[in-house]
């Protein structure tokens, strides 16, 4: 993929839907363990299943995450990592799947006004960011909305109906909905409530809708893939990234055959 | 239906550029519900009535207004002194612990969460639940908890579980992110009492108009007492609360000077510091859009502070917005300078001050001259040193010359 574009994430997110295969999202921290084995790691996440990646900007204070990701923030925020950083690592990828960066507002703010420019050029298709809800600076979501890059935005268990709607329009590629209260993080059990939400959701927006936050095994994920049209898994496959590159691969090829029992 | 004029009344969520609410999308509903709680209680003489008669009787308001004759003749000025150290718990922060207490109790919420950085947010937190029966955790930095031990040690006493954080610095900063962290996962059955005119909207409004008796207070009694406004109005600043506290009521007069006081650290040019509003960027923290310590990345930059309440890379967006406008003027105060103001206050004036105040005690002190013999000055006195006592012992005691 040379360049990326919010079309890109958009038809690719369909294409799937309409194929009946389920999204494997795949979230990891640009710069973690350290910039040899992140890009080893990003380059494998294709081979083994993964139709999108959410490639981690580093953040010095990650109030969405989990201790996991909050770790592997501090580790690859050590050795350097930044947003151009993480540009680069995609740029040498050159994968074919989209790749969104999930970040924070002030990182990327920081990175300069034409910072989304520069993520498209180096082949970033979407963008995520956590500290920055709908609704909360419309001039700097105005940015966001107007660049290149899919905007891809998030919708919490305890949003509300009309707000969900307003979400769906202020978004694009897909929708992340988190599935329960809390930061990022393995759990055991999935949240009883997750399917209405998941059809109250449903009912206010045609973007494929991705689900996430404490998904970790194979039959977590196909539990969600019968609802959703795919997972997001982050913190599981960053844990074992942490001391095996192979490890956390191999989790993501048993995370794709469980979406793939899923019946459409 | 809200009616225009009620649609108006709702503070906007910004002061100019700065505040906001950059938080997750789960906090948000809690954050609405916040606010229009807030705006509810505003105008209900009961709630009112119940907050004002326990500031007087458990709190010990109104504080005393205090003239410091040896200070005053050392500066060449008349100083006063505020006396928010004699607030029950030792600090202001009891004012804004109390009322959001009540706050919570309104919402339906039992479950209490805080951080704190010098244990006296923590301290006040953790008494209010005791007298109401809440359940109260506290977030500390685990550098803190070693600096601040005797107030870990309170808040056990009077039940609240504290919480050691280990991540990042270990200090203030972290222990915010955690409590939010924990707001975000218990959420429906939880009220985050933040404890400075930090975080995302209402709270930075929120905690100045909890924290603002003690400039109403100030502005009558300076009227009554000394029989004219000060001249100038002096308070520490970490997020902020007990310099936006007293400044509030004096915004409008225009000629009072407001002036905040940070923490140089070792020094503003060494970077280790805690001078946000004087050497800060803008930059988004902890929910809102403020001044911030940051490398050119983004990232956060570690503060650092010899007093634990003022060692935070960020500050209130009041503050930002008062300094672009030139409405207040900050400075900062290195920590070899705010051991002697401690020295200076104690000896001096017989009262043993927070290391946080004592910036406020040097920088008037390092600054005498500035006034005119009639030019009165007035200090918030934020908080009493005692929690400080073990941090004061590590350096020899300052002889005044
Ligand atoms: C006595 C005292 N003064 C000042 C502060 C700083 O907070 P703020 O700037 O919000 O008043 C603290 C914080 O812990 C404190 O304990």
């Amino acid at each position: 993929m040379t360049s990326g574009t919010a079309t890109q994430l958009t038809m690719h997110m369909d294409a799937l839907r309409t194929s009946g295969r389920k999204a494997l999202v795949a979230y990891i921290t640009a710069g973690h363990p350290d910039r040899a084995r992140s890009a080893e790691l990003l380059k494998g996440l294709e081979a083994a299943g993964v139709d999108c990646v959410e490639l981690g900007v580093p953040f010095s204070d990650p109030l969405a995450d989990g201790p996991v990701i909050q770790r592997s923030s501090q580790i690859a925020l050590e050795q350097g990592m930044n947003f151009d950083g993480a540009l680069q690592m995609v740029r040498d990828a050159a994968l074919t799947i989209p790749v969104v960066l999930f970040s924070y507002l002030n990182p990327v703010m920081n990175a300069g006004p034409d910072a989304l420019q520069r993520a498209a050029d180096a082949g970033v298709s979407g963008i995520l960011i956590t500290d920055l809800p709908v609704g909360a600076d419309p001039e700097r979501e105005a940015w966001l909305g107007a660049s290149p890059l899919a905007y891809v935005r998030l919708v919490a268990p305890t949003t509300p109906a009309s707000r969900m709607a307003e979400i769906g329009r202020n978004g694009s590629g897909f929708v992340y909905l988190i599935s329960r209260l809390g930061v990022t993080g393995a759990q055991d059990s999935l949240a009883g409530d997750l399917p209405e939400t998941i059809e109250r959701l449903r009912s206010v927006t045609t973007l494929p809708i991705c689900v996430g936050f404490g998904i970790s095994t194979a039959d977590q994920a196909a539990l969600v893939g019968e609802m959703a049209d795919g997972v997001v898994v982050g913190s599981a496959i960053v844990k074992l990234a942490e001391t095996s590159v192979d490890a956390a691969l191999a989790l993501v090829r048993a995370l794709r055959a469980g979406l793939d029992t899923c019946e459409d | 239906m809200a009616t225009m004029q009620e649609v108006a009344a709702i503070p906007s969520d910004r002061f100019g550029p700065f505040g906001g609410r950059y938080v997750p999308e789960t906090l948000i509903p809690a954050l609405d519900e916040l606010t229009a709680a807030y705006e509810a209680i505003k105008t209900d003489a009961a709630f009112q009535a119940e907050l004002n008669g326990l500031l007087q009787s458990f709190v010990g308001r109104e504080t005393p207004l205090g003239f410091a004759p040896r200070l005053s003749e050392r500066v060449g000025a008349p100083v006063w002194l505020k006396r928010e150290d004699l607030c029950h718990t030792g600090a202001h922060k009891i004012n804004n612990a109390l009322a959001q207490v009540l706050l919570a109790i309104r919402m339906g919420k039992r479950r209490i969460i805080a951080e704190t950085g010098a244990g006296q947010h923590g301290v006040a937190t953790a008494t209010v639940c005791a007298k109401f029966g809440l359940e109260c955790v506290v977030y500390m930095g685990e550098e803190d908890m070693h600096r601040q031990s005797l107030n870990v040690f309170r808040m056990q006493l009077l039940g609240a579980r504290v919480v050691p954080v280990t991540g990042g610095t270990r200090t203030l900063k972290d222990a915010t992110s955690e409590a939010i962290r924990d707001w975000v996962t218990n959420v429906e059955r939880s009220h985050y009492i933040i404890g400075s005119v930090v975080g995302p909207a209402p709270y930075p409004r929120m905690v100045r108009d909890f924290h603002a008796c003690i400039g109403h207070e100030s502005r009558e009694q300076m009227l009554r007492i000394a029989g004219r406004l000060p001249k100038t109005v002096v308070a520490c600043v970490g997020g902020g609360s007990n310099a936006m506290g007293i400044f509030h009521a004096f915004v409008p007069d225009a000629d009072v000077q407001l002036v905040g006081v940070e923490a140089a650290g070792e020094g503003v040019l060494t970077g280790r510091h805690s001078a946000t509003l004087s050497s800060g960027t803008p930059g988004v923290l902890h929910g809102s859009l403020s001044l911030l310590l940051q490398d050119e990345n983004g990232q956060v930059h570690p503060a650092h502070s010899i007093s634990a309440g003022l060692d935070y890379p960020g500050v209130g967006p009041e503050h930002a917005f008062m300094k672009t406008t030139g409405r207040a003027e900050y400075v900062a105060v290195t920590d070899d300078s705010a051991l002697r103001g401690v020295a200076l206050l104690s000896r001096l004036e017989g009262i043993i001050p927070a290391l946080e105040t004592a910036h406020g005690v040097a920088w008037i002190c390092d600054n005498a001259g500035r006034w005119a013999t009639d030019e009165p000055v007035l200090l918030c006195v934020s908080g009493r040193g005692d929690k400080d006592v073990g941090t004061m012992m590590q350096h020899p005691i300052m002889e005044i010359e």
